[in-house]
Parts: C-alpha cells; sequence; structure tokens
C-alpha cells in the first residue's frame, strides 16, 4: 500500500485538541503520525499542504444517492465521487430507493456499489419500516449485519408513536441511531414551503413550524421512554432547537442535525417560485436560520449533514407546486457552512470541523473522526481562503438542482484522502514526490 | 411587445398605482365600444393572441374573447382540464410550442400558483395572468377597481372588505395589493381557518364576524366558497356558513349605511350571499362583468405598446 504525507498543513482536529502546522503521515491506510515536520520519506506521495486546513475527513450522515431505482438522477458511484469532491470521505445513503433498502440484500447491494464506486466510502442506512410504509419493523438486526449503521424512513415520517417506539427499543440491542424525518403529515399535507407571510403572498399552501416540532417533542419524549438513540434529521425550526434543548438538559438521548440550507437561506428565496429553493423541510425565516447557527455553535445542534437529494432537470422545471422537493449538496456543503458561519465568526474552523467530521464518526460509531495515531487514514485538505462561484455544471453529482447556483462562496475543499488514497484532488493541492 | 405596464401582467403586487390608475384610466375610453352597435376596432389587427385555459373557466375566458376580439386580434383558445402533470405535456413543453408558433400574447389560467410567471420566464410573448391557483387573478382586481372607482368616484380612503375565503383566493390577493395601492383601506372577514394565518402582515384589518364587516365597510367584495372547502375540513358546513357569514338582506340593513356588494362571480346564491342581496339595489356585480371587458381590452392594448394617450383616438380606430 502507498505511503502519503500531507506537508505543511494547519493540523485540525477538534477532537484531540490538535491544532499546530505540522506533517501528517499516512501508512498502510493508517495515520501513522500527525504532528511535527517529517524527514522526507522514500516512495511517500508527497502532498504540499502549505495554507491549508488538514482535518479528519468529513462524514455526511444524510444524503440520497438514488440507487437503487432512480440511476439517471445519481448513481452510488456519481454520489461517492461527488462526495470525495465536497471533501467527505464517508457519506450515509439513506434507504428510499426504489426497492427500499429495507433488507439485508439491499443493503449488501448499496455496500458493494459504494466499494466498487471507490471513492469516498459509502455506508448504507436501512429502512425502519418494511417498503417504508410505517407499518412493520425491518430486519434491523439482518441490515446492520449486512454493513447498515442506522435505521430510517427518511423521506417519510414515522407517524405512528407506537413503530416509533418500538424502533427505538428495537434498535437499542444492536446500538444504533434511529433516525426520525420529523413531519406530522396531517399538518404538512400539500403544504409546498413554509407557512408565512411569504407563503400567503405568493398562494403556496405552506408547512407550519409545527408539523416539525410536534415530531421532534414526540420523538423526545419516546427516546426518554426508551432510552433509545433518536438522531433528528434535517432540523428547520427555532421551536425545534428550543425543544432538543430542552431534552438534552434532561439527559435524553437526542441528537440533531442541521442543513447548510437552513443554515443560510430563508423562505425570501422561494419569491419567485424558484423550484431549487423548494425542499422539505421548507426555508424557513432569518429568525431560524439565526437560531439554528446559534444551536449549531452552542451543540444543541450535533452535526451538519446535506440532505443531497438530486432531482431530474425535468421533474425541477415546473409549477412549484408539483416540482420535488430537495437540493444537492455533497459538493457545496463544506462552503455554505464556511461561508455563512465561520466567515462572520460565529462558528471557529475547529467547530466546523467538530460538526462535519468529529461527531458524525461518534454518534454514528464510525471509523474516522480523527487525525489520531493508529486510525483510518481518511483525511480532508481545506483552502479555507478560497473564492470561488458556484457552476452546478461543473460538479461531480448528476443533480444541478441548487440555489446557490452563481454565487461566490468561502473556502473549498482541495483534496480527499479515503484509506491514505487520494480520491479527490484539485491543482492547487500540488502533488509532488 | 412591451408598453408602459413592461412585457407582462402576471399580479397587482409587481404594479405601482400609477401602473394601475393607467389600465383603469384606459379602460374608461374601451368601454364605450362596447356600448356600440359594430363593437369592433382595428387596434389590435394582425396580433395573435392564445387563450391558454388550464382550469375549467367560463366567464373569465368569455370576457378575455371578447377584449381580444372588440380589438380585432386573432384569437385561439386552448382548454386543457388537469393540470400539465395528469396531461402529460408540461408547462414548458407548452411554452415552447407556443413560442415556436410565434405568438403575440398568452392568456392564461392555470391551478398552479406561479404558472404565468413560469411561463412569463420561459418566452418572449406578453403573458396576461388569468388566474394562477390561490395566487393572483390581477384582470379581475382591476375590474373590481374600476367598478369601485366608477361609483365612488375615487379609491382614496375607501373602506372596502373582501369577505369570505381569503386563504385559497386569487381574487382576494390581486384585491388586497391593489386596493391597498391605490390608498383604500381594505379588510377581510371569514372564519380564521378561511384567512391565511400571517393575515395580520398582509397590511389588512381582520374582521372575524360578518356584523363587524358591515358596520365599517362603504363596500363588500364578496368572495365565492368554493364547495370542496367543506369536504376539506375548513368549514363545517354550507348551512352554517350562510348563517354566521352569510351576507344577507337583514343583515345589511342594519348597516349606518347603504353598502355596495360586489362578487367575482359564479356565486352560490344562498351561501355566501343571499339572492335579494345579489339582485338587491346596492348589487354592482353585473357592472363588474361589463367592466371586465374593458378592462382587459385596456390591459392587451397597453401591452401590445399602445400608449396611453392616444386610447381615446383607439376607440375611434385611428391609432
Amino acid at each position: 500500500m502507498t505511503t502519503v504525507v500531507l506537508r505543511g498543513g494547519r493540523l485540525l482536529d477538534p477532537g484531540t485538541g490538535l491544532d499546530e502546522t505540522g506533517d501528517l503521515l499516512i501508512r498502510d491506510g493508517r495515520i501513522e503520525h500527525a504532528g511535527h515536520r517529517l524527514e522526507r520519506i522514500d516512495d511517500a506521495e508527497e502532498i504540499d499542504c502549505t495554507g491549508k486546513l488538514v482535518t479528519p475527513g468529513f462524514i455526511d450522515v444524510h444524503c440520497h444517492l438514488r440507487e437503487p431505482g432512480r440511476e439517471d438522477v445519481e448513481t452510488i458511484e456519481t454520489g461517492a465521487r461527488a462526495a470525495a469532491a465536497g471533501g467527505f470521505t464517508a457519506v450515509c445513503a439513506m434507504p428510499n430507493t426504489q426497492p427500499v433498502t429495507d433488507n439485508q440484500a439491499a443493503v449488501g447491494f448499496v455496500q458493494r456499489q459504494g466499494q466498487r464506486a471507490s471513492a469516498s466510502r459509502v455506508y448504507p442506512i436501512g429502512a425502519i419500516s418494511v417498503g417504508q410504509k410505517g407499518e412493520k419493523l425491518a430486519e434491523f438486526g439482518e441490515m446492520i449485519g449486512a454493513g447498515a449503521v442506522a435505521v430510517s424512513d427518511d423521506g417519510r415520517p414515522v407517524m405512528s408513536a407506537h413503530l416509533m417506539r418500538t424502533a427505538l427499543e428495537y434498535a437499542l440491542t444492536f446500538g444504533v441511531p434511529v433516525i426520525d424525518h420529523c413531519e406530522e403529515l396531517t399538518l404538512a399535507e400539500g403544504g409546498a414551503m413554509n407557512e408565512g407571510i411569504v407563503s400567503a403572498r405568493l398562494g403556496l399552501k405552506g408547512i407550519p413550524d409545527e408539523a416539525e416540532e410536534i415530531m421532534v417533542i414526540r420523538d423526545i419524549l419516546l427516546a426518554r421512554r426508551t432510552r433509545g438513540h433518536v438522531h433528528l434529521a434535517h432540523m428547520s425550526t427555532k421551536g425545534s432547537v428550543e425543544l432538543i434543548r430542552w431534552g438534552k438538559e434532561r439527559g435524553i438521548n437526542v441528537t440533531a442535525e442541521v442543513c447548510p440550507h437552513h443554515l443560510s437561506l430563508t423562505e425570501d428565496e422561494v419569491e419567485h417560485y424558484d423550484t431549487n429553493a423548494k425542499m422539505n423541510p421548507p426555508l424557513r425565516t432569518a429568525e431560524d436560520v439565526e437560531a439554528l447557527q446559534q444551536a449549531v455553535k452552542d451543540g444543541t445542534i450535533d452535526l451538519v449533514a446535506t440532505d443531497h437529494a438530486p432531482h431530474h432537470y425535468d421533474e425541477k422545471e415546473r409549477e412549484f407546486a408539483d416540482a420535488p422537493n430537495g437540493i444537492i449538496g455533497l459538493e457545496t456543503a463544506l462552503s455554505v457552512v464556511a461561508t455563512w458561519l465561520v466567515k462572520p465568526g460565529i462558528i471557529s474552523w475547529p467547530t466546523l470541523v467538530e460538526k462535519m467530521a468529529v461527531q458524525p464518526a461518534r454518534l454514528f460509531k464510525l471509523p474516522g473522526g480523527t487525525l489520531a495515531r493508529g486510525t483510518v487514514g481518511d483525511v480532508t485538505v481545506i483552502d479555507p481562503d478560497r473564492e470561488w462561484v458556484v457552476d452546478a455544471a461543473s460538479f461531480r453529482t448528476k443533480g444541478r438542482n441548487t440555489p446557490y447556483q452563481g454565487r461566490t462562496l468561502h473556502a473549498k475543499a482541495v483534496c480527499t484522502v479515503v484509506g491514505g488514497r487520494v480520491v479527490f484532488t484539485e491543482n492547487s493541492a500540488a502533488h509532488g514526490r | 411587445m412591451s408598453g408602459s405596464l413592461g412585457k407582462d401582467l402576471l399580479g397587482l403586487a409587481k404594479l405601482s398605482a400609477d401602473q394601475i390608475r393607467l389600465v383603469l384610466d384606459t379602460a374608461v375610453p374601451f368601454r364605450e365600444i362596447s356600448e356600440r352597435k359594430i363593437k369592433k376596432v382595428p387596434t389590435l389587427r394582425g396580433a395573435t393572441i392564445v387563450n391558454l385555459f388550464f382550469e375549467p373557466s367560463t366567464r373569465t375566458r368569455i370576457s378575455f374573447e371578447f377584449a381580444e376580439k372588440r380589438l380585432s386580434a386573432d384569437t385561439v383558445n386552448v382548454a386543457s382540464s388537469g393540470s400539465s402533470v395528469t396531461k402529460g405535456e408540461t408547462l414548458v413543453d407548452t411554452a415552447r410550442n407556443l413560442e415556436a408558433m410565434r405568438i403575440d400574447m398568452v392568456v392564461i389560467r392555470h391551478g398552479a400558483s406561479g404558472a404565468a410567471q413560469f411561463l412569463a420566464e420561459r418566452i418572449e410573448s406578453c403573458v396576461v395572468n388569468a388566474g394562477d391557483g390561490t395566487h393572483e387573478h390581477p384582470t379581475q382586481g382591476l375590474l373590481d377597481m374600476l367598478t369601485l372607482r366608477d361609483h365612488f368616484g375615487t379609491l382614496e380612503g375607501l373602506r372596502v372588505c373582501i369577505c369570505g375565503d381569503v386563504l385559497h383566493s386569487r381574487v382576494a390577493r390581486s384585491n388586497i395589493w391593489g386596493l391597498t395601492k391605490m390608498g383604500a383601506e381594505v379588510a377581510v372577514c371569514g372564519p380564521p381557518s378561511l384567512l391565511p394565518n400571517a393575515v395580520h402582515d398582509l397590511g389588512v384589518k381582520v374582521f372575524h364576524r360578518i356584523e363587524q364587516a358591515i358596520e365599517w365597510a362603504q363596500a363588500l367584495n364578496i368572495l365565492r366558497l368554493q364547495l370542496e372547502r367543506m369536504q376539506a375540513g375548513y368549514i363545517p358546513s354550507l348551512r352554517e356558513y350562510n348563517r354566521v357569514f352569510g351576507v344577507t338582506r337583514q343583515r345589511l340593513d342594519r348597516a349606518p349605511q347603504d353598502i355596495l356588494i360586489l362578487h367575482p362571480g359564479p356565486m352560490n346564491r344562498g351561501v355566501e350571499i343571499d339572492s335579494d342581496v345579489a339582485d338587491g339595489p346596492h348589487s354592482v356585480i353585473l357592472n363588474q362583468v361589463t367592466n371586465g371587458i374593458a378592462v382587459r381590452m385596456a390591459v392587451l392594448y397597453l401591452l401590445a405598446g399602445g400608449r396611453p394617450e392616444l386610447a381615446e383616438a383607439a376607440k375611434e380606430g385611428s391609432a
């Protein structure tokens, strides 16, 4: 196996408190050294990281890679390459595929396609219920045996409180989080955007905050009852933040994620019926964005996840109410968080790394998330000073549905290393020997 | 083709008070054409207009068609029930096809909010919104304002209450934006389940009792109650709706002044409005219909690049 030395970068590992300029050595797929400068090593691949950040590999616990079923929109391979280009060394693929990833064979397929893609690691997430129908528990044990790292019916909420309770209890045996997509369907039904003044003006049916918050508190209460680990996907409201804080203060095993778009954009993006501003949960208000940013800072929100959801161009190019929900995110996530949170000084670079690398690994019990000696050689190199303009046409994902098109973002992943192998690099991370 | 209204008429939210005044002023001379024996001027001769109706509509479509024909435009009606989703062809393909036919204007009625804007952004022809989902119905708003102005002389300071299902009403939105811009005081009245949750941020007064609205208003614009709202659980029954929110003669008799009655039609007699009110002395419901053609002629004329100062001449057929 190859040996890689990343030279002269700012080594950042909030998990161990490492923050110094130095070299990082990966040998045989594992981190051998992270710290002071090293002598020249024969036969090592050298990467000049001067002026760059060298961090544990970023992990996205929430993306939709669409395979099997919608390979026209994304495949596990294109998704894994997009992830690598966005600085992610690993992603977790949601099970709302066609057919649903709700059994060990389906989980095995995702796992295998991920390995074949040979880019970022791909971890399958299994469904909570058979066919994501919300009726009967899927076989958690077998799915986890085949490689699933969590269970979720994402895309749909678990509407039955009884089923959610049982899932939380049953998952305890296997030690995996149960991820819920919090949406009270009878309230949210037919909704196309946030309910508020903009929806009233545009004549679009709104989705009230309470559609999310009712399920957030239900899940927190069920986690209290069962002592199970509930992980709340894509939180979007100030009220949800307050409820999560309430749960955490009481020691309830609840963790939560937020998406970059909910940390940066508001319902005003919908003003011109731009379907690339349509996602579920919807973009909310400036007050919600600020509360979510603060929640990332104070730890109420544990991590940032993309909810990467590619759609075909034709499907988005239509009347707003009829367009599908979701935007791509793998290749913009790091930069969006850097632009809206690090640049204005709301959070530091170590906190960003904490939210996008350390915590995902810790909460989902995945390899990586650290630069500690002996751990897996998954590393992300970031140019913190880069300014770049989003052009979705240049992305690795097949999706082009992004509300950031044409915007100037700050900071960019320039090199991604998975298991000691460079899976993505940009010219600026100069290669040498 | 673009006049002082711009390329399209998508909604009154986007128009200035001056632009609204311009349409109303231009409509006045055009109204006279419909009173003649030969109701036709050559103003839009050679212009091609497609009336694209994705939702069933009788009066709006007929009104547009008369407006077009009285201006001598060549018109084609395309009616397509159901949304483009169920029909197969997407709206964007429809737009491209229309563009390829080199038409001058499209009048579109569609069930999705934003559909008119969607079309306008994709074709060079002028687009007139004839009602998009629950968003706007600008020509209805304009004809309502013309009718009010005919009666009161000005819209400034006029107290108008829009009654009924504001939540699902494009007519309500166009009226709110238009009237507010023209300096009228606007209120809405209805059960909170039929008002937008953010209604207090719309810049209008809010009444939940029709009696209060009647006490306050100089004019009521009574919206049609879509019968499917009851099935969707927004109100318990039409019978109760009439008893609590219906505009009845008895209620109007208690008003401190005569109240002008407008209704965009079609009416549910005995639900939101009683027959003796609809047919009563203060009803201007049929004036609205007449004004509808004049306003639509004015809109088409202005979008086609017609100069407002020549409207008087246009009606003589010389412009």
